[in-house]
This record gives structure tokens, C-alpha cells and sequence, in this order.
């Protein structure tokens, strides 16, 4: 599984980030995560804002931290 | 990096229908002018219609946004019901007594009454926007 969480450093960024490592690490699953700081790739994905969570080229979520029960959902399918 | 450097949660999403008409182009034009002058950010309704993911998400996850359709077929308001993103915001050119028509040389004085519009729809102080809500309780029950 791949997972990419967009966002250009802030905190809401950094936060979105910590949790869907967490929840990967809870689940045990075979996932990679990528941070995407370069606003050009950002950009790429055509969110509004950030920060956004890509799971399998798929865009989850964009805006917010989400919760992990959502990124939960997100990971098991 | 900045600490602002996420999405505000005040920035208005503006989808406009952008037609090949006076009142579509007056849609993208008001657009245009709203992103420029800070009300909000023009986002690009074209994928969201393409079923882009990054597009129906953002669209789905933003707190405001506003849809503004040329005319009454209404194909801004259709992709956002075919997609399922919330019409929160919604204004149609023609019912503010613009007609359409295909010249596509645009007057100023209608640009402004389209922004206003749209600030005003935004604001909670337009009629439109009543019914609007008023139809979206009555398709969610």
C-alpha cells in the first residue's frame, strides 16, 4: 500500500502525518508513507488545500486532520 | 514553514460554470475577479466533473463554497449532484435579470452585479441560497 500525506510542513501537516504512521503501525500492514512538501507535486493532485492524504493514488482526504478511525477505514478498505 | 501555511478554514470555494455563453463567461469572469480580490479561491469544476479525486475531495471537504450557473440548465449545480458534494452556495445569472445571450463582450456593470450577488449569497442573505438548503433537507430527509 502506498500512502503520501501532502502538506508543505506546518503543523496540521506534521500531525496528519504522525497519525497515519501510527495507525499503519497499529495495523501491521505492508504500507509505505511519504511525506509531499514540493508544492509543484502538491499541486499535481488538484487539492484545494492541505493537508491531504493519498492512499493508492486515491485522495482521501484535503483540509483537515483526519481521524484515525477515518484513516482506519481508509487502510483496511 | 509558516504555521498558516494550510487551508484556511475561512476560504470559499468558487466553482464557476464557465459557458460558452455571456452569463457562462460572466460566471468565470466574476470568479476570476473574486480570487483576485481575496473573497475566495477559483477552483477548477472541470475536475471535479472528470471524477478527479483530489477535485471531488476537496470539494466534498471544504467548509464554504459557492456554485454559480450562467443559466438554469444548470451544469455546475449537475456535477456537484452527480458527484454528491454539497450545494452549499448557489447563484444562477439569469435570475438576477441578466439575459442570456452569445456575445461574449462583457459589460462591467454586470460583472459587479454578479460579484455582489455571490458575496450576498455567501453572506446568508439571498433568497437563493434559502431555497437551496431548503431542497438539500428535503433529498437528505
Amino acid at each position: 500500500m502506498d500512502i503520501k500525506v501532502l502538506g508543505p510542513g506546518c503543523p496540521k501537516c506534521h500531525e496528519t502525518e504522525r497519525l497515519v504512521k501510527e495507525v499503519v503501525a497499529e495495523l501491521s500492514v505492508d504500507a509505505s508513507v511519504d511525506k509531499i512538501t514540493d508544492l509543484m507535486k502538491i499541486a499535481g493532485y488538484g487539492v484545494f488545500g492541505t493537508p491531504a492524504v493519498v492512499v493508492d493514488g486515491e485522495v482521501k482526504s484535503v483540509g483537515k486532520i483526519p481521524k484515525k478511525e477515518e484513516i482506519k477505514t481508509w487502510i483496511e478498505g | 514553514m509558516s504555521q498558516d501555511c494550510c487551508t484556511s478554514d475561512g476560504n470559499v470555494m468558487i466553482l464557476a460554470c464557465s459557458g460558452g455563453s455571456n452569463v457562462g463567461q460572466l460566471s468565470n469572469q466574476a470568479a476570476v475577479e473574486l480570487t483576485r480580490e481575496g473573497f475566495g479561491k477559483m477552483y477548477c469544476l472541470a475536475g471535479i466533473g472528470g471524477l478527479l479525486s483530489g477535485f471531488v475531495r476537496s470539494a466534498k471537504d471544504v467548509q464554504a463554497l459557492v456554485a454559480i450557473d450562467g443559466c438554469d440548465v444548470g451544469c455546475a449545480k449537475a456535477i456537484l449532484e452527480h458527484t454528491e458534494v454539497p450545494l452549499k452556495n448557489y447563484v444562477v445569472i439569469t435570475e438576477l435579470g441578466i439575459e442570456k445571450n452569445k456575445n461574449l463582450e462583457l459589460k462591467s456593470k454586470d460583472i459587479l452585479k454578479v460579484k455582489e450577488a455571490i458575496r450576498a449569497c455567501c453572506a446568508g442573505t439571498c433568497q437563493r441560497q434559502e431555497t437551496v438548503k431548503a431542497s438539500i433537507g428535503r433529498c437528505c430527509g
